[in-house]
């Protein structure tokens, strides 16, 4: 990534065709890249405001700032630090999970694959493919009949199954990039797996697993629909109780924008500090 | 499925030492298969053990409101979700809106990636601010263009409305977005979501171009148009189908933006959403079954289709 990010400069012997309409362009760049954000920058100005100030019309852009919304959404009702655990709780634990089970699968299917792995890769990327809907009765009906129902352990084992084809997917791409004259080289010197793990492959694929472990967060953290079907008042996860926030405190606009941020924080925090690993997660990973 | 099986047999068996006899040769093939198993096991049992369920629920009458009519119904729940208008319309509105948000976040993807593929002052911020839609918790999101945003009376578009029209002293249109263009809505606020997705992915593929030729055709007096349209665009081929194959995966079963935009209202009522209530409303278990059952039969033909025939996806690495 940093390689491509820095690379070279054109020689000068070449004609600088690109920079004709440059000032335009990075301007355009700069008015998309504001475009997109301003819903956010809304969502966290908003949430600064007073409720009086927060539902004008033309926007109270320059209101005086208060904390009055994040107060009562913290104080007010129904107190908000039971779903957030439980989301962290969630996502932690089941993003653990999906690394443990992922990487050993990767392995055999990357570094010495077995026979027919694009069936097996497909297989994994089929359950993906499968409408979350479809196995939701089941696991529901599952539930109600152990007692599972409202518990956090069901959620973590669905949201392991839910990124660990992705997970999957990921890392045997990572895996992939991982030289095989290194590979045959450590053998040849006779180093044992736990060594050419350690010493091998480690390097090479340490910034996947961190991208990946990323992104198995972020989906785990968001989901919505699981959630609300098998959690009630114990396991309830942030993003049920934002919607059952919404609807049973009536609409305070600074208190939604200040429930949406704070709900949308970690997320935020945890995506804007490993951008670089996001992206080469997302992508070059994945195809490669 | 076989064709590939196939081709990845033969492909290995030029490359591969001569296999050891019997015994040795069947343990390294399990050591070779162990570290799989885990993963497969636990995937089998957690996606593909409650399908059969949902599978064999579909063949049942059963209604949680009527416990005592469980019983077996044969094709009924099929015949019934083939012939409900509800469900056809859901199917209508799954398509428009995957294919909606797919293109639109794509082609803008692609766009904001050649502008930010330059360099320029500020590049830096402009990804970071390009970034932030795709961080926000999808329910937070829809919600927020819900309240804030699309709301008639102080939303932040109206808002702005009655400010650029204030300023030539004029009476400002104020449209109820939701209600006049609810699918529309929807769309939009996925688009908003999804174009940071897209534009990262295609970012890191046009990151990984390699310049020298690009440089050399530009030497060779090639126009930009030129560069793009044999170099680059097919060198993002498999970066645009992999976009638009996630993309579709996490479109088609949007649940988050439908249920908390419009609540399945004003015809945005998708196959997720729909299935939802039969089961969580209607309580109709059986029903629900045969539609998943349905939904799931067609997406399997549909990507199969997709990712066989038409994705550079699942080439062969060569050599391993």
């Amino acid at each position: 990534m940093t390689t491509a990010l820095h690379r070279a400069a054109p020689p000068d012997a070449v004609p600088k065709k690109k920079d004709r309409g440059g000032p335009w362009l990075s301007l355009l760049a700069w008015v998309v890249g504001i475009l997109f954000v301003l819903p956010v920058v809304w969502m966290v100005l908003t949430s600064f405001h007073t409720e009086a100030d927060a539902a004008t019309n033309p926007p109270a852009v320059f209101a005086p700032l208060t904390l009055e919304g994040y107060r009562e959404f913290f104080s007010g009702g129904a107190t908000p630090w039971p779903p957030l655990l439980n989301s962290l709780t969630a996502s932690l634990v089941s993003t653990a999970l999906v690394l443990l089970l992922s990487f050993p699968a990767a392995y055999a299917l990357s570094i010495k694959p077995v026979k027919k792995w694009t069936d097996v890769l497909f297989f994994f990327l089929s359950t993906k493919m499968l409408p979350v809907v479809a196995g939701l009765l089941p696991l529901y009906l599952f539930a109600q009949n152990t007692g599972l129902l409202d518990n956090i352990w069901l959620l973590i084992v669905f949201y392991t199954s839910m990124n660990l084809p992705i997970a999957v997917w990921m890392m045997r791409s990572f895996l992939s990039e991982v030289p095989v004259e290194m590979l045959e080289a450590a053998s040849m010197d006779g180093a044992s797996l736990s060594k050419t793990l350690r010493s091998v492959i480690a390097p090479v694929v340490m910034p996947g697993i961190a991208a990946t472990a990323l992104i198995c967060f972020i989906f785990s953290w968001n989901e919505l629909l699981f959630a609300r079907v098998l959690t009630a008042t114990v396991a309830e996860t942030a993003p049920v109780f934002l919607t059952s926030f919404v609807t049973s405190q009536g609409l305070f606009l600074a208190q939604l924008c200040a429930a949406a941020f704070v709900v949308s924080l970690p997320v935020l925090v945890a995506g804007f500090a490993a951008q670089d690993k996001l992206v080469q997660g997302l992508s070059l990973g994945s195809v490669k | 499925m076989t064709s590939v099986a196939e081709k990845t047999g033969e492909g290995r068996v030029g490359t591969t030492p001569p296999s050891p006899p019997g015994a040795a040769r069947r343990a390294a093939g399990w050591a070779r298969r162990a570290p799989l198993l885990p993963a497969l096991i636990f995937m089998i049992i957690v996606t593909q053990l409650p399908f059969v369920a949902t599978l064999v629920i579909s063949f049942m009458d059963w209604n949680a409101y009527y416990p005592d009519e469980r019983g077996f119904a044969g094709i009924d729940n099929f015949k019934r979700v083939f012939t409900d208008v509800n469900m056809r319309d859901a199917v209508w509105t799954t398509i428009l809106l995957t294919v909606g948000v797919v293109l639109i976040s794509l082609i803008l993807g692609l766009g904001i990636a050649l502008l930010l593929d330059r360099k320029f002052r500020g590049r830096g911020a402009v990804r970071t601010m390009m970034i932030a839609p795709f961080l926000v918790v999808p329910v937070a999101a829809a919600l927020l263009w819900k309240h804030a945003l699309y709301n008639p009376e102080y939303g932040l578009f109206n808002g702005a409305l009655t400010w650029l029209w204030g300023l030539f002293g004029a009476d400002a249109p104020q449209p109820d977005w939701i209600s006049n263009a609810p699918l529309w809505s929807v769309i939009f606020a996925l688009v908003w979501q999804w174009t940071p997705f897209m534009m990262l992915i295609l970012l890191a593929g046009l990151q990984g171009r390699p310049l020298d030729v690009v440089e050399a055709a530009r030497i060779d007096g090639a126009s930009s148009w030129q560069i793009f349209r044999s170099m680059t665009l097919p060198h993002l081929r498999q970066y645009l189908e992999l976009g638009a194959l996630l993309g579709s995966i996490y479109i088609v079963q949007n649940f988050d933006a439908v249920f908390t935009i419009t609540s399945g209202g004003l015809g945005t009522a998708n196959l997720p959403y729909t299935i939802y209530q039969i089961f969580y409303q209607a309580h109709d278990y059986g029903r629900a079954s045969a539609a998943a059952v349905i939904v799931v039969i067609g997406t399997i033909i549909i990507a199969t289709f997709a990712l066989r025939t038409v994705s550079s996806l699942f080439k062969e690495d060569p050599g391993r």
